[in-house]
């Protein structure tokens, strides 16, 4: 008997943003599978121009609100390098323990809130407040510390206040990160548990070979600014971005598609790891070799596997840096800022993935032209092609339409993405 | 949410009705959403008092039988309309969260250009992408019963509000502007070190979140009860700040739209 079997998911849920699965399975052999984007779009791009440099960090950091500190972070990159300013070792270390606990706050929401659920098999986290307290408890305890870190630091958790061009309007009480130091210790115990609950979840078998776009370590796991890498062997220069992100616009999606050596490429932890796995700090080495997770992995569920051990090398690296924050003295927080015409690139390693945001100013540093290009929309094209083999996979081994949908559904979530991020 | 449904929250030992409670979102950046399960601390209590039954973002169970109905972000497409009224004739109170459902937030930026297609054409070049012209608040498709402002929304007002809605006290938004609650929190005030500020004509309720930390205010509330913008315009004069960036301030999130329309148009004629 001939059969048409269609799976078809309007707003996937536990993802942030407007994205839709469709595929059709006829005669066990799959026909179409797309994944769709049909975010409005908001033209930030638009928006920013007219506009004095002074605005883009304030308007550009609201794309997201999960990662509207990266956004911020990299539109002021994106701005000093295009007047030349360097920031102070000071303003650095401020910078990337921000950066460490906006990673920190999203992967623990990531993983928790909106994969877990899958792993346990129930719809959302709620249910888990009542069956395992415990877990949910960690969870909001893990998060509330990174964000607490992100109101001192960044003056609020979201879209933050303190963060200028030239450094921060005024910078924190030392006492203060004395205290985060020890909650961030006491971090490490509820971060194994995290690691012992995720070895209990399968994750699933699948593998697609993948090229992986990240930033480059020098002489540290990269997140802000620097060399453009992929593994297949592409190296670029951070102003160069626009020869890693190849934009182009499709049908099926409001977001735009990247491309590089193949059909797609992806960006996120996975990639950092795979790209800079020597730059872990031991302890996340460790975990991720107890997943066998190493380079090169081609496992995109294993995205959550290294965002977890992501969180571990962050909590780690925090510790350190409040260490040496706390043992020099407080600078002026923030440098005089003169505009200058030319363009400027700011690349930042976001929660989901590499982020650039490029702007060209007149000379009295007003914005005549903005590109901002989005980890999940360099991401959409890649999720396509998994999405395809995974479904003609599934398809062929005569899997229920149950289980294709969730495990597409899994797929997609375990990028993790941002879509209206993506599409902004 | 059956963990928590059985239990019975009380007020003053009193049952309360634990009303159903759903979230939607329109063209927005999610955060105001965000904000809900960004309070780790009191995010259980939040829970105990409503029954979510509807929260893309976080859980995968929807169901279209609701009380209240938090909306986030700007109407800028024509199926967004659509969802809109779907959803204001199922909820008994509609919820405007956040600036960009009250005014556009800063959606309505691309308002400003005298050419829709022009603002496309930035952004996609040639590829047809649908969107109406202009970002739009809730209230310019359907009636909203309650508005909570700001980018983004401060959750201890939220659970406030809630709270009120709740116990069926009625919920009333400060009047006064945003620099008496910095002048109460003893803030050196933002003109004095240097930088342009709207706490003198902005809504409080924030705690003047941005002075707090040294950031003149944007105006994402809106305006105060009798917020005097002309007044506003010469202080920024007086402290040395263009009338281009008083408008940068004053359109930044549309609660001031009326006002900087006026200004921009003063500006381009010059």
């Amino acid at each position: 008997m001939k059969t048409t079997r269609t799976i078809d998911i309007h707003h996937i849920t536990r993802v942030e943003g407007h994205g839709n699965i469709k595929i059709v399975i006829r005669d066990g052999k799959l026909e179409e599978a797309r994944w769709e984007v049909v975010e409005t779009p908001r033209f930030f791009e638009a928006m920013l121009v007219g506009k004095k440099w002074e605005n883009a960090p304030w308007i550009s950091g609201r794309i997201c609100g999960i990662c509207s500190i990266g956004h911020t972070l990299a539109s002021i990159r994106a701005i000093e390098n295009a007047f030349g300013i360097v920031p102070t070792e000071q303003t650095r270390k401020l910078r990337l323990l921000l950066k460490h606990m906006e990673t920190l706050q999203s992967h623990i929401l990531h993983l928790y809130f909106l994969a877990v659920p899958d792993f346990l098999n129930v719809g959302s986290v709620f249910p888990l407040i009542g069956s395992h307290p415990d877990v949910v408890a960690r969870a909001a305890q893990m998060k509330q510390l990174a964000n607490d870190v992100c109101d001192c630091i960044g003056g609020r958790r979201m879209h933050p206040t303190r963060t200028v061009v030239g450094g921060f309007t005024m910078v924190p009480e030392k006492k203060e990160l004395v205290q985060f130091r020890t909650r961030l210790k006491d971090a490490t115990d509820d971060l194994l548990r995290t690691v012992e609950l995720f070895r209990t979840f399968a994750v699933p078998d699948f593998t697609r070979e993948t090229e992986f776009v990240s930033l480059k370590g020098d002489k540290s796991y990269p997140f802000i600014g620097g060399d453009l890498a992929s593994t297949d062997g592409v190296t670029r220069r951070e102003h160069e971005y626009r020869l890693m992100t190849n934009e182009y616009t499709v049908e099926q999606s409001t977001s735009k598609w990247s491309r590089l050596s193949r059909a797609s490429f992806a960006v996120g932890a996975l990639a950092r790891v795979n790209n800079n796995f020597d730059f872990l700090h031991p302890a996340a080495k460790e975990i991720a070799a107890s997943f066998g997770l190493k380079p090169m992995n081609h496992n995109p569920y294993m995205n959550n596997i290294a965002q977890l051990v992501e969180c571990v090398h962050v909590a780690r690296e925090s510790i350190t840096l409040i260490d040496e924050l706390t043992g020099s003295t407080w600078q002026e927080p923030r440098q005089p800022v003169s505009p200058k015409s030319g363009i400027g690139v700011g690349a930042v390693e976001v929660p989901r993935g590499i982020l650039y945001h490029s702007y060209e100013f007149d000379n009295e540093g007003r914005i005549t032209h903005c590109d901002c290009v989005i980890p999940t929309s360099q991401n959409h094209a890649n999720i396509q092609h998994d999405l395809k083999k995974l479904a003609e996979q599934y398809a062929s081994q005569g899997k229920q339409d149950r289980d294709i949908e969730l495990l597409a559904q899994m797929l997609v979530r375990s990028y993790d993405p941002c879509i209206s991020c993506s599409v902004h | 949410m059956q963990s928590t449904s059985n239990k019975v929250s009380t007020y003053l030992g009193i049952p309360v009705a634990r009303p159903k409670v759903a979230f939607f979102e329109l063209s927005s950046c999610e955060g105001c959403q965000l904000q809900m399960v960004n309070n780790e601390a009191t995010l259980l209590d939040f829970l105990s008092l409503v029954e979510i039954v509807a929260f893309r973002e976080a859980m995968t169970e929807q169901a279209d039988d609701y009380q209240i109905a938090f909306v986030e972000g700007s109407v800028t497409r024509a199926d967004e309309v659509e969802r809109l009224r779907k959803i204001r004739s199922i909820a008994k109170v509609l919820v405007a969260l956040g600036s960009c459902a009250c005014f556009g937030g800063v959606n309505q930026l691309k308002n400003r250009f005298q050419d829709p297609a022009w603002v496309k054409k930035q952004v996609y070049g040639t590829h047809v992408v649908e969107s109406n012209d202009q970002a739009q608040p809730l209230e310019a498709f359907v009636p909203v019963d309650l508005r909570i402002f700001g980018c983004p929304v401060k959750k201890e007002e939220v659970e406030k509000i809630v709270t009120n809605v709740v116990l069926g006290k009625s919920v009333v938004l400060p009047k006064y502007p945003v620099c008496m609650e910095c002048k109460a929190n003893k803030n050196t005030c933002l003109f004095d070190i240097g930088e342009p500020c709207l706490g003198p004509i902005t809504r409080g309720g924030c705690d003047s979140w941005c002075p707090n930390s040294r950031m003149g205010c944007w105006g994402c509330r809106g305006p105060a009860e009798d917020a005097n913008v002309e007044q506003m315009k010469e202080i920024m004069k007086k402290n040395g700040f263009s009338e281009e960036t008083m408008l940068d301030r004053l359109e930044c999130f549309g609660g001031f739209a009326k006002h900087a329309d006026v200004l921009r148009k003063s500006i381009t004629a010059k």
